[in-house]
């Protein structure tokens, strides 16, 4: 061996770095995923015009209340990560309890929501447009769950003050939170508001 | 490689025979000559006591010029072997003559139906003639067929005429040929559609003109009777 | 979890629950050799019933329609996604990408963990399938709806629904996997390590794991619509219900390309790595060789009707598809040259993982030629699903995951275990491969010209195809001797992992970091200190040196200029 030795840390990218890299080549996937699915969405209901009737079914008031909901929930997010950032634990716990709740409460509309399209008979197998429907809310809905549960697990941390030395993944997960805002800001005007 | 091709007995066939055969000759050139370098290169340049490989990395376009070289000569081939292949493309799927003949072809999980206008050339009239299982045309006739799905995707192949064409559920697909020989040719279906997929044959009956005529006037005659 | 590094380990630590990534390239590497011994006895009966129509295949039976049509779905299915992907793209990556680039790990570890036991799962998923009531999924690997969206057309459900199960845990496995493969690449090269001191193998498995990252996520959209129409009932896919059979084809295919490349090009750059070493000469244009594979890459994105000329799709798209198709020859024409003016005046040594080397050059050659005529809409009118299709895309895949896959796995074989494989069994074993292969899918080349079409279930049916008969029965005899060919590398592979002589760290004196560790490269693979890179990757008979090689991490200089300069 006459390879000259170097310690691990000169000039390499640091954890944090590497990690977030990661978060942002994980949302690079999910946009593909997201994108595929909007995209055949996009391309069926610019071929059928009729799709605006069922469209009329969904609420506009309610879906804009779940986007006011999730656009707070992104802002106490970032409450969040710069509380963490000064090592405030009563304010980053408070915060993330809050956006959790936040999401908590998304998802309890959205349940209220497919009941109400339920009782009228509009199930994911009552036509393409109800299929894409839940299908798409439906992803969404499972993405907001794991934000969620990663957000209390934080929170949870927090709590027991052992948050600092994986403080970093606060910023992971509110990247995560973000991203998944983003999609719900596609989804509703092209399901809502394409009456 | 091209020995057992089925003869060929469309007016477009040989069109497509021929996209083969260029390609063929094309590849086959780059085939003889890199397998040939390759036996030749391990051969010559096997290791031999005393005698030091050369150190050349290829970075400079000195060095590189004969592999652009022959990179250029390839792009040349593919774009020959592009453009002629899009006027044979146009002709069988693009351009569409008007037809002498129309049939409506029917594909189900695991048969097929042919139905013809009869005299009144209409479609969904009464005098329609419907014909399970054999493909009845005249020789030197354009056909014109509509083809139709009832389930699944099924794929309308007829090996000697050269054509192939999916089909798909919920769409009307056209595709046309025209046949320079009488007989009796395969009619098979292409596209994996299920369990019975393998036994989904039908069979390409080429009449001439007058024996054609008899055969629709037989069968009218059988159906409507 | 166990966090030291050097104490001694539990078994269950050790070997199951490992994060270290080469315990966990064994790994994948294992899995995907029993899958492999799956996937051959599916080839088996298939190849039974189509050289011996309707008679009993020895250890299972008749070969029934329904079970042909299981078989070759079960056969595709396995082959693509469950023996090459963990073989080329996860055991080959976890391995040699951190040795290479100096890493002593992966990034993260304990998702690499993750990654492989959702890949068991998937594994489980599949296999599964065989026991359910209604048996395996039977839609074909293209898996196209309406026929794979309901079980009125396939008679299968539960067969199907673990299909897409599987595929979708795979896909899972394999986006962890790139996100850390990528994230290993780009953050934890050691010092002196460039982006073009980056050896070949590296760079291609990286590319693979870009083609996969990019293209799987519509087919996972996909993959969710196609589970809902199977279970809950929607109609994607199904026209009675308003759907679009074609759009899971576009969605299969954006990503199928892609996916050809992601197991063909870790084959490439297993290739590209040996060349040099057993012919002692430098890669010839190394930075042509890596911008080409950045090009098919793109490329590869905008070509995949190509595999849907006659699927119903506007004919008009099908020229602009064949011009970008047949483009792709251009990038791997670059490469394919390159590889060859490496071994003009070098000094050629023909040992096992060389002459996998060259094998693989010699059959993809014609892999790569015949895809011309695929590429080809008008030719594509005739060949498309006949058997010409099928011996094309063995003639890539075959040398891929096999003539690439062993010519890595005989490589690296005395790094991964510290001990040297049997030289003459590797021998046999690749010359058996080598001949039999060529014997089992030249003549279907011939079959499927002479109009033989895919996936039927009884070769006689048709009239033309009487005259393959015998044809047929000398292929299956062919095939049956290729899968008994491999019992030499069993053998030698088991045998060797407790009885070979010990390796030494760089017994093909290569230049790579990987030879500079311990072999087998301990926990943490570099003692104390990371090594740093002073050269490139292949720096063969420099004129200005007395030995015939010169290390990465040898401090000397590049060709002319001082030493230690960049």
């Amino acid at each position: 061996m006459d390879g000259a030795a170097h310690s691990d840390s000169a000039q390499m990218p640091t954890a944090h770095f590497t990690a977030k890299l990661a978060i942002w080549w994980l949302i690079g996937s999910e946009i593909m995923i997201f994108g595929g699915l909007i995209g055949s969405f996009i391309l069926f209901r610019l071929a059928r015009p009729q799709w605006a009737e069922m469209a009329h079914h969904l609420s506009v008031p309610i879906g804009s209340f779940n986007t006011l909901i999730l656009l707070t929930s992104s802002y106490t997010m970032v409450r969040a990560f710069v509380s963490s950032g000064r090592r405030d634990r009563t304010a980053t716990c408070w915060n993330l309890l809050v956006t959790a709740l936040l999401g908590l409460t998304f998802l309890c509309v959205k349940g209220y929501e497919y009941a109400g399209k339920f009782s009228h008979g509009y199930y994911p197998n009552a036509g393409l447009f109800w299929a894409f429907y839940f299908t798409m809310t439906g992803l969404h809905a499972l993405h907001v769950l794991i934000g969620i549960i990663a957000i209390l697990i934080l929170f949870v941390f927090g709590l027991r003050d052992r948050l600092w030395p994986i403080a970093s993944r606060v910023e992971f997960t509110g990247l995560y939170w973000h991203f998944v805002d983003v999609v719900w800001i596609f989804l509703f005007p092209l399901l809502y508001l394409t009456s | 490689m091209f020995n057992n091709l089925p003869q060929n007995i469309s007016t477009y066939g040989a069109d497509i025979d021929g996209i083969l055969y260029l390609i063929y000759a094309i590849v086959g050139f780059f085939f003889v000559t890199m397998e040939g370098y390759l036996v030749y290169a391990v051969v010559r340049y096997r290791r031999r006591e005393g005698v030091r490989a050369v150190y050349q990395t290829g970075e400079t376009w000195r060095e590189m010029r004969w592999v652009v070289g022959l990179v250029a000569v390839v792009v040349f081939l593919d774009f020959l072997i592009d453009f002629r292949g899009a006027d044979t493309w146009a002709k069988v799927k693009q351009d569409f003559p008007s037809g002498d003949v129309e049939i409506l072809v029917k594909a189900k999980q695991f048969a097929w139906t042919f139905v013809y206008p009869g005299a009144d050339g209409q479609f969904d009239t009464k005098d329609d003639l419907t014909v399970p299982r054999i493909l009845h045309v005249p020789v030197h006739r354009k056909i014109r067929l509509t083809l139709t799905s009832e389930d699944v995707i099924h794929s309308f192949c007829l090996p000697e005429v050269r054509l192939k064409q999916d089909i798909l559920p919920g769409r009307r697909t056209p595709a046309w040929f025209e046949v320079t020989r009488t007989g009796t040719f395969s009619l098979v279906c292409a596209e994996l559609c299920g369990l019975g997929h393998t036994k989904m044959l039908g069979v390409l009956e080429v009449h001439d003109d007058s024996g054609y005529e008899r055969w629709l006037a037989e069968t009218a005659k059988e159906m409507f009777e | 979890m166990t966090n030291d590094p050097h104490g001694p380990q539990k078994f269950i630590w050790k070997y199951i629950l490992s994060t270290d990534h080469k315990m966990i390239a064994k790994q994948y590497l294992l899995t995907g050799l029993v899958m492999a011994l799956v996937g051959a006895f599916t080839a088996y009966l298939m190849r039974w019933q189509l050289g011996y129509p309707n008679t009993n295949a020895p250890g299972w039976g008749l070969v029934t329609p329904d079970k042909f049509n299981m078989l070759v779905t079960m056969h595709g299915t396995i082959m693509v996604f469950f023996v090459g992907m963990p073989l080329l793209v996860a055991a080959l990556s976890n391995f040699v990408i951190p040795l290479q680039i100096g890493a002593r790990d992966m990034a993260f570890p304990r998702l690499n963990m993750l990654s492989y036991w959702i890949f068991v799962l998937s594994c489980v998923a599949l296999l599964a399938s065989f026991f359910v009531p209604g048996g395996a999924p039977a839609g074909g690997w293209t898996g196209y709806p309406p026929l794979s969206a309901s079980e009125q057309y396939t008679g299968v459900h539960w067969g199907m629904v673990l299909w897409i199960t599987a595929l979708a845990l795979e896909f899972a496995s394999f986006t962890m996997g790139g996100i850390n493969y990528l994230a290993t690449f780009m953050c934890l090269r050691v010092p002196g390590m460039t982006y073009f001191r980056v050896p070949m193998a590296t760079w291609f498995l990286i590319g693979a794991s870009l083609a996969f990252f990019f293209s799987v996520g519509p087919l996972i959209a996909g993959a969710v619509m196609l589970l809902l129409d199977n279970v809950a009932g929607t109609g994607f896919y199904i026209p009675a219900q308003g759907g679009e059979p074609l759009l899971w084809q576009h969605l299969f295919w954006f990503f199928g390309h892609p996916e050809v490349y992601v197991i063909f090009l870790p084959a490439v750059g297993c290739v590209l790595e040996i060349l040099p070493v057993f012919s002692r000469k430098p890669i010839f244009g190394y930075r042509a060789i890596v911008w080409s594979m950045g090009a098919a890459l793109a490329l590869s994105y905008i070509v995949w009707a190509h595999h849907m000329f006659i699927s119903g799709m506007n004919p008009r798209l099908a020229t602009p598809f064949s011009i970008t198709t047949i483009l792709i020859s251009v990038p791997f024409a670059v490469i394919i040259f390159c590889m060859l003016a490496s071994l003009r005046q070098g000094s050629i040594r023909l040992d096992t993982p060389m002459l996998w080397g060259l094998g693989f050059l010699a059959t993809f050659l014609i892999g790569g030629l015949t895809g011309i005529f695929l590429g080809s809409a008008s030719a594509d009118i005739y060949l498309h699903d006949t058997y010409f299709v099928v011996a094309h895309f063995h003639y890539t895949f075959f040398p891929s995951v096999f003539f690439g896959g062993f010519a890595g796995i005989y490589f690296w074989y005395p790094k991964l275990f510290g001990r040297r494989y049997n030289e003459t069994l590797g021998k046999i074993h690749f010359w058996m491969t080598f001949i039999f292969f060529n014997a089992t899918f030249w003549p279907i080349f011939r079959v499927g010209a002479g109009g033989m079409l895919r996936r039927i279930a009884d070769p006689t049916q048709y009239r033309i195809l009487d005259q393959f008969k015998e044809m047929n029965s000398m292929i299956s005899v062919a095939a049956f001797i290729l899968i008994l060919g491999q019992v030499p590398f069993v053998w030698n592979f088991f045998w060797s992992m407790f009885r070979g002589p010990a390796a030494d760290a760089n017994p093909w004196r290569a230049g790579t970091l990987e030879w500079l560790a311990p072999s087998p490269p301990p926990h943490g693979n570099w003692g104390p200190g990371l090594p740093t890179v002073y050269v490139g990757p292949y720096e063969y008979s420099r004129p200005d040196m007395a030995d015939d090689f010169v290390p990465q991490y040898r401090p000397v200089g590049v060709l002319g200029g001082p030493a230690g300069q960049a």
